[in-house]
């Protein structure tokens, strides 16, 4: 019992909660199949090329701050490596470099952005994601003459980064599983976990006590954009070839799923786990719904609804971790 | 002044500061010994907040010293102020109202365990040693170094904030109306710590508009009145009717109270109407 209690306190008993009540609401009133569910690549491959930005985007926002970014960042990723690799005929491992050092790039210069003025970093990024939309489209036509540029890669390229486990399953998913354990070592146990939260608590504070405020916004920037260009990467490696769009839808969803995982929108409060079980809820809701009898008409309302109820609950289980004192015996 | 036989821990020599063409302080000379409270008294808009700028580094004075164990010192930064070892609590207190107890005692200092990489945050120990210090203080109902900083009552986040500075090696505690936000209860309890970090030896500065919460621990007052120490006297030479009038900018309360009672007996018992 007194463990149940913990968790309901934790930042992600809301996501465990919405998760349970969307898989339920499926199997009941949609009359999915529960095994079926389970086994289908469809929403665990959505639920991995989200989850890997929606780590780093989630630690930010604990920061206090916010990246949208990384919606020009996911094409941009694939453009860089397929230019390099593709039309330049440069081996693979200058495409994979060049493709993260331009997130680090984008990266570094939103955060120094964000740290030297007082503009809030949504509307930073908001400037640097349409920059960087035009920059992949020029890129791409005047470079390539064409947005899908053809990659082909060598075995080992792809097996670590676009081949599918099973024949369904993309590798992207074993990425997202390692990462969400080293962003939740970080977070949770080492000391630079504390500052992200400090930071997030009061930027002033957190500098007065020591904390090394600017760098450390910098560099979650800059992990960020390189987690978008990963995911870019990872999809043109797949794929064989790129597209300009996409990336766009992201920056919802993303973020959706970030706040459903009980991340404050205000930055202070979150953990690793609830951004990864919100991301899991938010990828069953929106793929689930084809394997139930539900008309997919209700797709959008059903996935709104499940995230009005969650940003409610969160808010509720928040007010209960603030309240708890423990009982005197 | 009856002198003291122990040098000031911090001292203020003819310190002004001007905004542009404003001047907010004017020569204001203050001192402050180890194991004394000094009041800093004044209405809204006195000029408080603006001295406890200058102590504690955020602002940098426009003309005038800051002397520290009789050296003169220059606070470029909050920083520079705190490792010098002044220490500033605010109203609120804790300002990481979503980090537990623990956690928040030691942002930027977090004791680890392990080796390279694998350097943790030790939860027992941070926990152990915030709960520690705040029991010291007297705040025994608090064991949980989990419990969120958030859910304590105004009193124990002023409790929590003072016993961090004071772990923290502070010499000069600032505190920034403390007892403002505060009840009854509560107001005594910041004022029982206050007395406690005095009997360790703090300098404490103790900013509040509050006369019967500064007449309860002060050893020395200081009257602020537009940016100008009106008043600076010792406990015990002046009444606390003397010290509201002081406050209220020579308009005696009394005088107040006369005239709105001449009002009330001309106008039915009505009180007179106010004019923002």
């Amino acid at each position: 019992m007194e463990l149940i209690r913990k968790l309901l306190r934790g930042p992600a008993a809301a996501a465990v909660l919405s998760l349970i009540a969307v898989v339920a609401f499926y199997v009941i009133v949609g009359r999915a199949n529960l095994l079926e569910l389970g086994a289908a690549a469809s929403w665990l491959n959505f639920a991995a090329n989200l989850g890997i930005i929606a780590l780093p985007v989630g630690l930010l926002m604990i920061a206090g701050e916010i990246d949208i970014s990384f919606g020009a960042m996911i094409p941009a990723g694939a453009i860089t490596i397929a230019l390099l690799s593709g039309t330049y005929g440069l081996p693979i491992e200058v495409g994979i470099l060049g493709s993260l050092g331009l997130g680090a790039i984008v990266g570094l210069i939103n955060g120094l952005l964000t740290t030297r003025t007082k503009v809030p970093s949504l509307l930073i990024t908001l400037g640097t994601l349409t920059i960087m939309q035009g920059v992949v489209l020029w890129g791409a036509m005047s470079l390539a003459g064409n947005a899908s540029i053809p990659l082909k890669s060598p075995d080992w390229a792809k097996f670590l980064f676009g081949h599918l486990i099973g024949n369904s399953h993309q590798v992207v998913i074993v990425w997202w599983v390692v990462m969400a354990l080293a962003f939740g070592f970080f977070l949770h146990k080492t000391r630079y976990g504390n500052w992200i939260f400090a930071l997030g608590g009061d930027r002033n504070s957190a500098r007065n006590a020591g904390v090394p405020t600017t760098k450390m916004t910098i560099a979650l920037f800059i992990m960020s954009a390189m987690a978008a260009c990963f995911v870019g990467m990872c999809g043109a490696i797949q794929f064989n070839t790129t597209q300009v769009s996409g990336g766009m839808s992201y920056i919802f969803n993303v973020i959706a799923s970030v706040v459903v995982g009980g991340v404050l929108l205000t930055g202070g409060f979150g953990s690793v786990t609830g951004i990864f079980i919100g991301t899991l809820t938010f990828a069953i809701v929106n793929k689930g719904i084809s394997f139930t009898a539900i008309n997919p008409n209700w797709a959008n309302l059903i996935i709104g609804t499940t995230l009005v109820l969650a940003m409610l609950m969160n808010e509720y289980f928040r007010k209960k971790a603030l309240a708890y004192s423990p009982k005197k015996v | 002044m009856t002198g003291s036989s122990t040098s000031p821990i911090l001292e203020l020599r003819n310190v002004n500061k001007s905004f542009g063409p404003i001047d907010v302080l004017h020569d204001i000379t203050l001192q402050v010994r180890a194991g004394e409270v000094l009041c800093l008294l004044g209405d809204n808009g006195a000029g408080k907040s603006t001295l406890i700028k200058i102590m504690s580094g955020v602002y940098i004075p426009t003309s005038g010293e800051i002397l520290m164990d009789g050296q003169a010192v220059r606070f470029d930064t909050p920083r520079d102020a705190s490792e010098k070892g002044i220490a500033t609590v605010h109203q609120f207190g804790g300002t990481f109202p979503l980090m537990s107890i623990g956690r928040s005692f030691f942002v930027g200092v977090e004791p680890t365990k392990g080796w390279g990489p694998f350097k943790v945050f030790d939860r027992k120990k941070a926990n152990h040693i915030a709960i520690n210090a705040l029991q010291s203080f007297g705040i025994t109902r608090i064991d949980d170094g989990d419990r969120l900083v958030g859910g304590l009552s105004g009193g124990e986040r002023q409790s929590l904030a003072i016993a961090r500075a004071v772990h923290f090696g502070a010499r000069v505690l600032i505190l920034d109306e403390p007892t403002a936000a505060l009840g009854v209860k509560q107001a005594a309890h910041v004022l029982r710590i206050v007395n406690e970090a005095k009997r360790r030896g703090l300098a404490v500065i103790f900013i509040t508009h509050q006369v019967m919460h500064a007449m309860a621990v002060g050893d020395h007052f200081a009257v602020l009145i537009r940016g100008a120490v009106a008043a600076d006297f010792r406990r015990g030479e002046k009444s606390r009717e003397q010290i509201t009038d002081l406050m209220a900018g020579g308009e005696t309360m009394a005088d107040l109270e006369s005239q709105i009672e001449g009002y009330m007996a001309t106008h039915d018992g009505h009180p007179p109407p106010t004019h923002t």
